[in-house]
């Protein structure tokens, strides 16, 4: 079972985080734990100090946190982008696919099953924030570069 | 019609095998109900009362003829003989095994169909004009559109998880025969200039607080269609309640924050999303477009109709709507026959649609949310031949728009979420009103009947609406007058107190027979109910 | 009394908690008096019933009844298509629901 997943190279961060609220305060901390219904835009001056942004899911449906991720890695955030709380296998995809980067799920996750889930869908409709190439950039490669 | 490609292909196949992969883990004990039922439903996999009931999409309700012959293989072959159309213009199972749904999604698989975001709380199947692609006055076809967001809301990472359901609607003429207003976004394209673009509607819905959704943008431009809806569902999934379900839709937000606030929160996300290249570029329209484009139409067709055989003559005055081509007419098929299950077709009549559409109307056929079908493309010389067809089938009914066409869920018959039953209702009602002299007489006149509160037979959107409750543990009927869910969309009124089943059957012949001493030279019902208002109504019935 | 119902998981099926295992006949139902929650999680957690819970019902000339019409459709099947009820040669057992 996985208690950890990081996809990221090197250490993960092991820096305590703070409430949003403390952090735009004075804190002094570079790991933030985002709740759900917290607006994430009131990181964005702070992105360069930051290393580590907890995103935290209270159950999976509550689908928040998916958001509170892509608009901080449309912002530029570079540093790791953890969701924590109520994360299943099935969740891992469309985290992964919104910027997250790492997970630290309440329920450790089957190894198996995250690799298989991982490995399922070779393809994507939409362009997020993750990197892959849409369908549609497939299909036009002469028009869309990258 | 769109057809696949590998890229399509793959995506549907992966799905079939996640979910079997699903389905297996469940079976064997290391999925509880709980973590599998928000599975399952993203699949289209419902408990109902009787058994697990699988909802299948039906993009934009449109179907090729192996399409809807697969349909029927799966009646057959997994249910129990029929199907329903429903009022999304997608199909519904009753009866299925759970351990077949994973087959079943490999057999639609491979006639290019899927029961992805049938149900959960993510965008669902968009909707459009049944007539798309053939109506006279149509600004663009929207089908390629729709296509485009069936695409896009697939699987979309951020939007998987949303307060409720949401539900999308494309259309390109003035008239809306597909509600488009009361979906939680509707897009209207119209024309500035050369170019064609959307205007978009927010926040409409019926359910349990109906709403007719307010114009938020006038014209959003082919190429930043997709980064404005994500703007819109972004706004919606950070600040939509998640406190209480029955306010959890759109149209609560929209209607708390304001139409002006909740535009100012969409311009600003826009305003960021626009510039981060989400949407396709205009070749991948046009890559879709062919797709649609019209089909081998023969020239020189004569208009003309043997109208000799007086049952087909009314049948062709009632069904068959107008076509642009010359020569050739949009035939619908009423799956409301007089005591009939409204929507519902057996395999049979499912393969007789199918054969017809491929051999009379070039392989197409389309589903109606009032849940009929459509054949869009048929040679006015074929018509007689294909009525007695359907006569012979039993689906020659002439009633289109009329007091028996009526829309009616499943009720409590079969949903777990009724609190009374629709169907013997809608029996009943036919049979009152069946005479066609009557119905015709009466004119169009759209009845709508919800078995419970989350409204999936529009009875808002009725110029007679029935909403089914429980009234202590006995159904219980209220009545509605005077909605429509077309381009003068507007919501029912309750008239008051509800009524047994037999009573509203009654109190409904009554609102009728006001209509009838009322009515002014060339009005409907719904006209004459807006003329003079719900007084003398109320009079009839409870006076 | 007390009776507990829900659906097999495998065929989606309605049934009936009949003493010792289950029954597609709500006629055979047990009465569970205060048992039916520890029935419920000890039966789901077992496989063999999804969605299950309790419901009054009583005990009539034509046998079992449960209180709420849903159930007694839930009992008899589709009133609407008798001919995929449980007792699709009883015209009138539609009737019963009602």
């Amino acid at each position: 079972m996985v208690e950890f997943l990081s996809f990221r190279d090197g250490e993960a961060s092991q820096e305590p985080s703070v409430t949003v609220e403390s952090f735009t305060g004075q804190s002094n901390s570079t790991a933030v734990r985002i709740e759900a219904g917290e607006d994430a835009r009131e990181l964005l001056p702070y992105l360069d100090r930051l290393s580590l942004v907890e995103v935290n899911f209270p159950a999976y449906t509550d689908g928040r946190g998916y958001s509170a991720a892509r608009i901080l890695r449309e912002a530029g955030y570079a540093g790791e982008l953890r969701a924590v709380g109520d994360v299943l296998v099935d969740q891992i995809v469309p985290m992964r696919r919104c910027g997250f980067d790492s997970f630290h799920p309440d329920k450790p996750l089957d190894d198996a099953a995250v690799e298989r889930a991982l490995h399922r869908y070779a393809d994507v409709y939409q362009k997020t924030v993750d990197g892959r190439r849409p369908v549609w950039a497939k299909r036009h490669p002469e028009i869309v570069n990258g | 019609m769109y057809r696949y490609d590998s890229y399509d292909q793959s995506i549907v196949d992966a799905r079939v095998e996640e979910f079997r992969d699903q389905v297996q883990r469940r079976l064997a004990g290391h999925l509880t109900e709980d973590q599998f039922k928000p599975l399952r439903l993203m699949n289209g996999l419902y408990l109902q009362l009787h058994a697990y009931m699988l909802r299948i999409a039906i993009p934009y309700g449109t179907l090729s003829a192996r399409q809807m012959r697969k349909l029927g293989e799966v009646a057959r072959k997994y249910d129990r003989g029929y199907g329903h159309f429903t009022t999304r213009t997608n199909i519904q199972f009753n009866w299925i095994k759970l351990a077949d749904a994973p087959d079943i999604l490999a057999e639609l698989a491979t006639v290019e169909m899927h029961a992805i975001q049938t149900s959960g709380n993510c965008i669902r199947n968009i909707s459009s004009d049944q007539y798309a692609g053939v109506a006279a006055d149509e600004v663009t076809d929207p089908r390629p559109w729709a296509e485009l967001l069936r695409q896009w809301s697939t699987f979309h990472p951020e939007f998987t998880y949303l307060p409720r359901k949401f539900k999308i609607c494309v259309i390109a003429t003035a008239e809306d025969r597909s509600a488009m207003r009361l979906h939680d976004i509707g897009l209207k394209l119209v024309k500035r200039g050369d170019e064609i673009g959307a205007e978009v509607y927010a926040g409409g819905g019926m359910g349990r607080t109906p709403m007719v959704g307010p114009q938020i943008r006038d014209f959003v431009p082919e190429d930043e269609v997709i980064p404005y809806l994500e703007a819109c569902l972004r706004v919606y999934n950070r600040y939509g309640r998640r406190d209480n379900k029955f306010k959890a839709r759109i149209k609560i937000l929209v209607h708390e924050l304001g139409v002006e606030e909740y535009k100012r929160q969409v311009e600003e996300e826009f305003a960021q999303m626009k510039v981060l290249g989400l949407n396709p570029p205009r070749e991948e329209l046009d890559r879709i477009r062919p797709f649609f484009a019209n089909p081998a139409y023969e020239q020189g067709l004569s208009d003309e109709i043997d109208r000799g055989d007086p049952a087909f003559a009314l049948w062709v005055d009632r069904q068959v709507a107008t076509h642009r081509q010359p020569g050739y007419a949009i035939v619908n098929i009423s799956l409301k026959p007089v005591g009939g299950i409204p929507g519902d077709a057996s395999a049979d009549q499912i393969d007789l649609i199918a054969d017809l559409a491929e051999h009379y109307s070039l392989d197409e056929l389309r589903v109606t949310h009032a849940q009929n079908l459509v054949l869009p493309h048929v040679k006015k010389a074929d018509l007689y031949a294909i009525w007695q067809k359907l006569d012979e089938a039993g689906l020659a009914e002439a009633n289109l728009d009329l007091i028996g066409d009526i829309i009616a869920c499943p009720g409590l018959d079969y949903c777990s979420l009724a609190n009374a039953r629709s169907i013997p209702l809608a029996q009943k009602l036919s049979e009152r009103f069946a005479s066609p002299d009557r119905q015709k007489d009466l004119g169009e006149l759209k009845l709508k009947i919800s078995g419970c509160i989350n409204a999936c037979g529009h009875h808002h959107a009725g110029h007679i609406g029935i909403l089914g409750v429980d009234r202590k543990g006995v159904e219980n009927f209220q009545l509605l007058l005077g909605g429509s869910g077309a381009e003068d969309a507007s919501l029912g009124q309750i008239t008051g107190p509800g009524f047994s089943e037999d009573g509203v059957v009654d109190a409904i012949e009554k609102v009728t027979d006001i209509y009838l001493a009322e009515r002014a030279q060339g009005e409907r019902f719904l006209d004459t109910y807006r003329r003079i208002g719900m007084k003398p109504f109320k009079e009839a019935i409870y006076g | 009394m007390k009776i507990l119902t829900g659906n097999d998981l495998g065929t989606g099926d309605v049934i009936w908690w009949a003493g010792d295992g289950w029954s597609r006949l709500v006629g055979d139902s047990a009465d569970v008096g205060d048992r039916g929650d520890e029935l419920v999680r000890a039966e789901e957690a077992a496989q063999r019933v999804v969605g299950a819970y309790v419901i009054d019902a009583t005990v009539t000339d034509e046998g079992i009844r449960p209180a709420h019409i849903k159930d007694r459709i839930r009992a008899l099947g589709p009133t609407v298509r008798p001919d995929l009820s449980l007792k699709p040669n009883d015209a009138d057992a539609g009737n019963w629901v009602i």
